[in-house]
């Protein structure tokens, strides 16, 4: 497998003085070839600047960058072979659909005609036949995704880019694109980086995650390790639900100073039956599961219950057991001062 | 939970005539929609509309040689076979002209600013812009035109400024062009044209900064993205979307000096342009059929110009 990008000790710093936003913090990140990496992070958290690096739109204040073992730190936009997908879109409004897809084979010089057959063939890879006459105003937005989609990828770039593209689309259309941007990072075997707030996006769609959080990249590993071996604190609580533990309390339980314990590794039990006992404070229904919130010294803990094996719910404040496998307890990373 | 909110007593009292009437209003949309727009409609329609078919109405009569006066029993197409001769086809042509040199100079200086405007001034500087590129519409059009007057002067600042350069042989090779040259900028068809421009310019910046501000920033970034360099970014994304505010802008700038009579009354080589024509006709000669169908020559000439703006896609991008 070779290397596709390689950030080298990158921060981007914004404003001076009082002001300095260290949007990006020394970050060192390597993705490989082929793969499906995601940057996972809540909004102003880096992600997006750390993208635009690689695009070329945003300089770093320090550090390199090298795409396809060539140092691009330094150049623009358009010397890169990096395509991006962007949030909104960003397509041409006033240029047709086949236009549009086309404009980077435009910029090259094709001749037209050739351009013209090899965006009609972008556009039936992203299963959109037959619009290319249409303009962006005319398309919805699940439509557009996809012209944009069709358009970044025409340049057959080392690595794409996608900028949160699937937020703007609702929920059905959202996992159906992500059924399909998979299928198509196979086919096309080219590296895509994505990035997104979306926990959810992130597990089901990638080969490794970076999670980012302060401008730093917390931990970079696959979706099971992400969810089951959180390296912090953050990173547990942000993907998937979590039950963090501190102080004295995760000291009884484990000998730990701080524990990770995810919702659905909760046996619910008879009072006095588990390794605690927790009084219940109340329940929501999600469909697939209950959650219960206990309250376990002082502690909040949430509890998912399958409905099927639970078909009634203990009464708030009914005292219950609880147990769990020795291996649903996670360590977690002492918090550093900030 | 037990408290209940207080029930609001702003509304009319249910079957008061207030409550009537607003339930009218509400049920039949058009009523209120039409109260609301006659007014302004009327307005428009009587002041504007009305006044200028008024004008293509005179353009159709007569003056009598005799008594001066306006003929209205008959209709005439004479007005329109006077525009027709040389002298008048001259007027036109050479307005026509100035017009399309005024726009083209207010594009290529206005389109800088109205970018850099746009797309980088932030905060106080961009509202320093604002104020630098509208201060001259503040003053009177007219001192403005009088201080242009004397800039330009044979012992204007403008001439002294060459002088102090050890340029004036260039000045005096400007002013002995045939056509633009003249006596001095003051009474050179040159000197009409920059006091045109500087007139005319605030209304080709505001049209291009708006429109170029609308552009979102991610398109650059697309083009750039998608292999573009600033020049090819510039023509194949920037220009066609601010063609809109182009084509807003030239027809301020366009249609301003078609009709304007004061600017090459005050300044210029003494030669007549269309504004100027109208206004002799209307008020020395008293031939106001002839000064309406001279004044229909700019609006027709817009009119053609708009179509082949649209022929050639300046609004494509609206």
């Amino acid at each position: 497998m070779t290397v596709a990008v390689v950030l080298d000790g990158v921060s981007c710093v914004f404003g001076s003085g009082a002001q300095t936003v260290r949007a990006v913090d020394r970050v060192d990140l390597t993705i490989e070839g082929g793969e499906f990496f995601t940057l996972l992070g809540p909004s102003g958290s880096g992600k997006t600047t750390c993208l635009r690096m690689i695009g070329g739109f945003t300089l770093p204040t320090s550090g390199s960058i090298r795409i396809g073992g060539e140092d691009v730190t330094h150049r623009p936009p358009y010397a890169r072979p990096v395509n991006t997908v962007f949030q909104d879109y960003a397509l041409f409004p006033h240029m047709s659909i086949r236009d549009n897809v086309a404009y980077g084979l435009m910029v090259q010089k094709v001749p037209k005609a050739e351009r013209h057959r090899r965006a009609d063939e972008m556009l039936a890879l992203v299963r959109l036949p037959g619009v290319g006459d249409r303009r962006p105003m005319q398309l919805s937005g699940g439509q557009r995704q996809r012209v944009a989609l069709a358009r970044a990828l025409i340049n057959r770039p080392q690595v794409l880019l996608l900028d949160e593209p699937l937020g703007a689309l609702d929920l059905k259309l959202r996992e159906q694109m992500q059924t399909e941007l998979k299928a198509l990072q196979r086919q096309l075997g080219i590296t895509f980086l994505f990035i997104t707030h979306d926990q959810h996006e992130a597990l089901s769609m990638s080969d490794r995650i970076g999670v980012f959080n302060q401008g730093r990249l917390e931990q970079v590993a696959t979706p099971a390790a992400l969810y089951n071996r959180p390296a912090t604190r953050f990173v547990a609580e942000f993907v998937g639900a979590a039950n963090v533990l501190d102080g004295e309390l995760a000291r009884q339980l484990s000998g730990l100073a701080s524990v990770m314990l995810r919702p659905e590794r909760i046996e619910l039990v008879g009072d006095g039956a588990g390794h605690v006992s927790a009084t219940v404070m109340d329940s929501q229904y999600f469909g697939a599961f209950h959650r219960l919130r206990v309250d376990l010294a002082g502690t909040a803990l949430a509890v998912d219950l399958n409905p099927q094996q639970h078909p009634s719910l203990p009464e708030p404040g009914a005292r219950v057991g609880l147990r769990w496998a020795a291996d649903a307890i996670h360590p977690l990373a002492a918090e550093d001062a900030a | 939970m037990s408290a209940s909110l207080p029930v609001s007593a702003a509304r009319p009292a249910p079957g008061g005539p207030l409550r009537a009437l607003s339930d009218l209003l509400y049920r039949h949309r058009g009523l209120a929609l039409a109260a609301l727009l006659v007014p302004p409609l009327l307005w428009f329609g009587v002041i504007y509309l009305g006044s200028l078919f008024t004008l293509l109405a005179h353009s159709f009569f007569a003056l009598d040689e005799f008594s001066g006066l306006v003929d209205r029993s008959t209709f005439t197409l004479q007005n329109f076979r006077d525009l027709l001769q040389p002298a008048n086809l001259d007027v036109m042509l050479r307005t026509v002209l100035m017009a399309v040199a005024v726009t083209v100079a207010c594009t290529a200086i206005g389109f800088p600013i109205a970018y850099y405007m746009a797309r980088h001034a932030r905060g106080s500087q961009k509202a320093l812009l604002y104020i630098a590129v509208m201060l001259p519409l503040w003053s009177s059009y007219l001192v403005r035109l009088y201080a242009w007057k004397l800039l330009l002067a044979k012992e204007g600042a403008i001439s002294w400024v060459f002088a102090e350069m050890h340029l004036t042989w260039l000045l005096d090779a400007l002013l002995a062009t045939p056509v633009i040259g003249g006596n001095s900028l003051s009474f050179s068809r040159l000197g009409t044209f920059l006091v045109f421009v500087y007139m005319w310019l605030p209304f080709m910046i505001l049209p291009i900064q708006a429109a170029i501000e609308r552009i979102p920033g991610s398109l650059l970034e697309a083009s750039s993205d998608l292999g573009a360099s600033g020049r090819t970014t510039f023509w194949k994304v920037i220009f066609p979307l601010a063609m809109p505010g182009i084509a807003a802008g030239s027809i301020f700038t366009f249609s301003l000096t078609l009709g304007d009579y004061i600017i090459p009354q005050v300044i210029g080589d003494s030669t007549l342009f269309i504004g100027q024509v109208v206004y002799r006709q209307q008020g020395v000669a008293g031939n106001i059929p002839f000064a309406a169908a001279f004044s229909l020559v700019p609006i027709v000439v817009i009119g053609v110009y708009l179509w082949f703006a649209k022929r050639l896609g300046a609004f494509d991008a609206l």
